[in-house]
């Protein structure tokens, strides 16, 4: 038995396929764009070609995401609250909270010792430093955002981007360019404040470890490296490219979860 | 330089400097102690009273700027952001909430906890910040009601009905602040003490209005910017000291000689400037220099005028008659002082004729709409009247992250070009 | 036949203009600015000077601008954009009092007096609202290419109401008004009039009282060009040089550094 589950985010739609052993059969991801609905077909597409499968394998999907209610196709949907802290809490039973730093919002989840959420603060686009803004600045400095990683290993004077707005924070990017500094170092004065502003919000809902990153922009060892170096304890965090699909995966679960549960409900009736 | 003007000049800074630390020293042994303090702000402090009752004085505005001097500052912004402030209010209670909440943990030694605050209406933001300190401590919040000048170049003074009636009702506000003083201390008012304590702040006074006047010399004696801010940190933390009293006339010394031996701020001065609002701290001495690069310097500040404590006018108390001299030079200082906030084109006019004025640099910052508000058409009204080049450029006195210094070096650059190139058309060297 | 040459290092382009003792433009290059501001500068530079086989000796003064201007590093001396453009306009056009310069980064409104010199200046510096950098947000959420920007807004018959007045939101916006159906060209036709109301805020600041130019790189935008002169009730002055505005003020400061060296009492000395 496979569900789906679909994370339509601002920058990226992510999807997984998962089977009742808590497999993860299939992964795919892809830019979301301005057309939600065709993000998600295209997503689920590749994921079901990824996995060898057809659309008449799944038995449940799920969406989240920014833009879960474009997906048509959906049997149900879920926020993204509840689908991260069920995706971090089955990869770490231990999660007690929650850090998504995604294309462009921030989130901070305190899960209850059953994993209930007991409370979140978000800092959506008015926070310089979300993913969208590093990918940006890296593409502005004329490096990939494959090239991010590597990039950032040869910083060793990181600069000071500060402000309170994303818009800001591209202008002092430009500044800092203006004056000779360094790609790598700008790179990292990035990622240095989004650092700040994401511990901010972990004060705010009291976070306590265990803590969990996801969002595509832990990819870049250097972002988890940055968090662990500013708080009280070894944050987890999922191989590869895992942690941008913690989110789908929480979604997938919660698919198979709703769907045995309609299936006893069908027996019983 | 002569071996008499080596000790001379400088003095004043270092001395200032001197008496800063030693004022929050003192502070920092009455908070080891355990005791409190009074705690007041620039615009209508009533040090007189307060220091009749030997009441030490802590001043929060203060303490918030030397917080973004030190580069301090973002740390305990955030702290307070945390707490549950909005970035958008003002960066001076925000550092001084995180102060508080770190039991009173600053860079320049410990502060006390208030034990009670005296406060006037000439900043709405000190009426909120108080009832802040009411919530966490539980003490007494007196709060002066100081009428304002009713329309612009409309103030009203002796003989007048009106000024009569706004005198009488701050000297019963007065008379009120006197009975918590009282309660809070556990001491009887003492009228002769309070008459010594006026006698040094009419020191103060006067020495200011003869200290900004002797920036009127070319080259300017003072910095009204950098040089000014430590004038203004004695002029209102030892206003009705004997100790603030003998700086303030050493310093009149020192500035006397400087402007009879010529001696400036600059190897060059070459244009002299006035500075409208509160200066930019997070970046102190970069943003002097954006215009002291190109041989500009500050001759006078309206921040010098509506924060020097009530020395802003060089009123002289009647010491036969303390209360109601009080009540009357606080009237005409505060109300002065909401004045150079709200009705600054007139002021600016006239330090403009006195001081041989260039350029005029308008300071709006994010924090504070009291003073930032009507810049820009205050600004606008000067230029029609007066012609004088001016410069608008925008910050904050506290938070580092809407400080843009290119963006800064940008606009003071094309200003100065401006005056530059004026100047040549002027003396028709022209290309 | 002494030469004079501007660098503009603007935050997304760098310009470079080379004058002659006529002050006419003889030269000109346009590179993007990149990570590297300096190598820019130097880029820019020589393919002005090699696309008319001159010799860097023939350029006695060179002038740099822009926010990279203290970057050029060849450069004798540095003018801030605001001067250069302010100069430049006047140059083209004597009869202008408003030049409006939108940019990659910020948008400046400078008032110049009868003698063309610069009395007042308004600048749009932090915040991207109303510059260059709010389309360059919108082409991104619709997925056009900047170059097509303005073809496709003038398609519109009626533009939609962009309310907002950040950058950062606005794109919100677009895509809500995507979602409600609108039009891609009406929506952009939107954005357009948006940023034309901006400026206009700017202009009105430092004074509209005769004749306005527009310069800066999002002139080459039709669109924009017809939404502001919707807003400002007049037709305003465009050349085809708008985009190198910057870089020619900066040239003609130095062609009067070249002549004013030159003044008679120097070759009195001399002789």
């Amino acid at each position: 038995m496979i569900t789906a589950g679909i994370d339509v985010g601002s920058t990226y739609t992510k999807a997984i396929l998962l089977d009742e052993n808590d497999n993860i059969v299939g992964k795919a991801m892809c830019k979301t764009g301005f057309r939600l609905t065709e993000a998600a077909r295209r997503c689920f597409d590749a994921v079901l070609e990824e996995a060898g499968k057809t659309e008449s394998d799944v038995e449940y999907l799920v969406a989240t995401g920014y833009g879960r209610d474009q997906v048509d196709f959906k049997d149900l949907k879920v926020t993204d609250l509840t689908a991260s802290a069920r995706g971090a809490r089955l990869m770490f039973p231990g999660t007690r909270c929650v850090l998504d730093v995604g294309g462009q919002t921030m989130k901070a989840i305190r899960l209850e010792e059953d994993g209930k959420i007991k409370s979140f603060r978000m800092n959506d686009k008015c926070a310089a430093g979300t993913g969208a803004f590093l990918e940006k600045t890296a593409r502005y400095m004329g490096y990939t955002v494959q090239e991010i990683s590597n990039l950032l290993e040869t910083s060793h004077n990181p600069a000071e981007i500060s402000g309170v707005c994303a818009v800001f924070a591209e202008s002092e990017v430009i500044n800092q360019l203006s004056l000779g500094t360094p790609p790598a170092d700008i790179m990292q004065g990035s990622i240095d404040s989004l650092t700040t502003r994401a511990v901010q919000l972990m004060k705010r809902v009291k976070a306590e470890p265990e803590i969990t990153l996801i969002g595509g922009i832990m990819r870049f060892p250097t972002m988890p490296r940055t968090v662990e170096g500013r708080i009280d304890s070894i944050p987890n965090l999922a191989d590869g490219d895992m942690p941008q699909f913690l989110t789908a995966l929480g979604a997938a679960w919660l698919g198979r979860l709703r769907f045995k549960k309609l299936q006893a409900e069908t027996v019983t009736a | 330089m002569t071996p008499q003007t080596n000790e001379i000049v400088g003095r004043g800074n270092k001395e200032g400097a001197s008496l800063f630390r030693d004022w929050f020293n003192g502070l920092n042994e009455t908070a080891k102690r355990g005791e409190g303090a009074a705690y007041v702000f620039v615009m209508g402090s009533f040090n007189e009273i307060l220091k009749s009752f030997d009441m030490p004085v802590v001043f929060p505005e203060i303490n918030s700027l030397q917080l973004a001097v030190r580069r301090a500052a973002g740390d305990y912004l955030n702290e307070a952001e945390d707490y549950g402030y909005s970035p958008d209010i003002c960066g001076y209670v925000k550092a001084d909430i995180a102060v508080q909440l770190r039991g009173g943990d600053h860079p320049m030694g410990q502060i006390p906890k208030p034990a009670m605050t005296v406060l006037t209406n000439a900043c709405n933001t000190y009426l909120k910040w108080g009832e802040a300190w009411e919530r966490m401590y539980e003490m007494p919040m007196v709060t002066i009601d100081v009428p304002g000048t009713r329309m612009a170049g409309g103030q009203t003074w002796e003989g007048n009905q009106d000024f009569a009636n706004d005198r009488s009702y701050v000297k019963k506000q007065i008379e009120e602040l006197i009975v918590v003083c009282e309660q809070v201390t556990g001491k009887k008012f003492d009228i002769d003490k309070l008459r010594d304590v006026m006698g040094h702040t009419n020191t103060v006074s006067r020495c200011w209005k003869e200290l900004m006047d002797l920036n009127m010399s070319r080259p300017s004696v003072f910095n009204a910017l950098t040089d000014g801010t430590i004038y203004l940190g004695v002029a209102n933390g030892l206003r009705g000291d004997k100790a603030g009293a003998d700086y303030f006339e050493r310093l009149v010394e020192e500035m006397k000689y400087k402007a009879a031996n010529g001696i400036g701020t600059l190897t060059e001065e070459e244009f002299r400037l006035i500075f409208v609002g509160v200066p930019c701290y997070p970046i102190f001495r970069r943003f002097n220099e954006l215009f002291s690069e190109w041989k500009g310097t500050y001759v006078h500040s309206t921040y010098l005028w509506f924060a020097s404590g009530g020395s802003n006018t060089g009123y002289q108390y009647d010491l036969s008659n303390p209360l109601d001299s009080l009540a009357e030079g606080t009237l005409i200082s505060v109300r002065d002082a909401m004045d150079s906030m709200f009705h600054h084109d007139r002021v600016v006019e006239d330090m403009c004729k006195d001081f041989a004025i260039d350029g005029v640099v308008y300071h709006p910052i994010k924090s504070c709409r009291t003073v930032s508000t009507g810049l820009a058409d205050g600004r606008r009204a000067f230029t029609e009247r007066v012609g004088i080049p001016s410069l608008f450029i925008e910050s904050d006195m506290m938070d580092q992250r809407v400080v843009a210094e290119a963006q800064m070096k940008n606009r003071a650059d094309a200003f100065f070009e401006g005056l530059i190139n004026r100047r040549l058309v002027e003396t028709g060297a022209n290309h | 036949m002494a030469y004079a040459a501007g660098v503009d290092v603007g935050s997304t382009q760098t310009k470079a203009v080379i004058i002659n003792e006529d002050r006419e433009i003889i030269a000109r290059a346009l590179i993007d600015t990149g990570a590297n501001v300096v190598a820019a500068a130097e880029n820019a530079y020589k393919l002005a000077i090699e696309s008319e086989s001159l010799l860097e000796e023939e350029v006695e003064w060179v002038i740099g601008t822009g926010y990279g201007r203290y970057k050029v590093t060849f450069g004798n001396d540095q003018v801030t954009e605001i001067s250069c453009h302010g100069r430049g306009a006047v140059h083209m056009f004597p009869d202008v009092r408003t030049v409006v310069d939108m940019g990659g980064q910020d948008t400046k409104a400078i008032h110049v007096n009868a003698d063309g010199e610069i009395d007042d200046f308004c600048m749009n510096d932090k915040c991207a609202a109303g510059t260059g950098r709010f389309l360059g947000a919108a082409a991104a959420a619709l997925e056009i290419p900047l170059d097509d920007l303005g073809d496709t807004a003038l398609k519109s018959e009626k533009g939609v109401s962009i309310s907002t007045t950040c950058t950062v939101f606005a794109e919100s916006e677009v895509l809500a008004w995507l979602g409600k159906g609108k039009r891609v060209q009406d929506i952009l036709w939107g954005v357009h009039q948006s940023i034309a109301k901006r400026s206009m805020g700017l202009m009105r600041r430092v004074g509209i009282n005769g004749e306005v130019a527009f310069t800066g790189g999002v002139t080459r935008n039709s669109a924009m060009v017809k939404s502001l002169e919707d807003a400002v009730g007049q037709k305003l002055h465009i050349s085809g040089d708008s985009h190198y505005m910057g870089a020619l003020g900066a040239a003609l400061f130095a062609m009067d550094h070249i002549e004013s060296s030159r003044e008679p009492h120097t070759q009195e000395v001399q002789s």
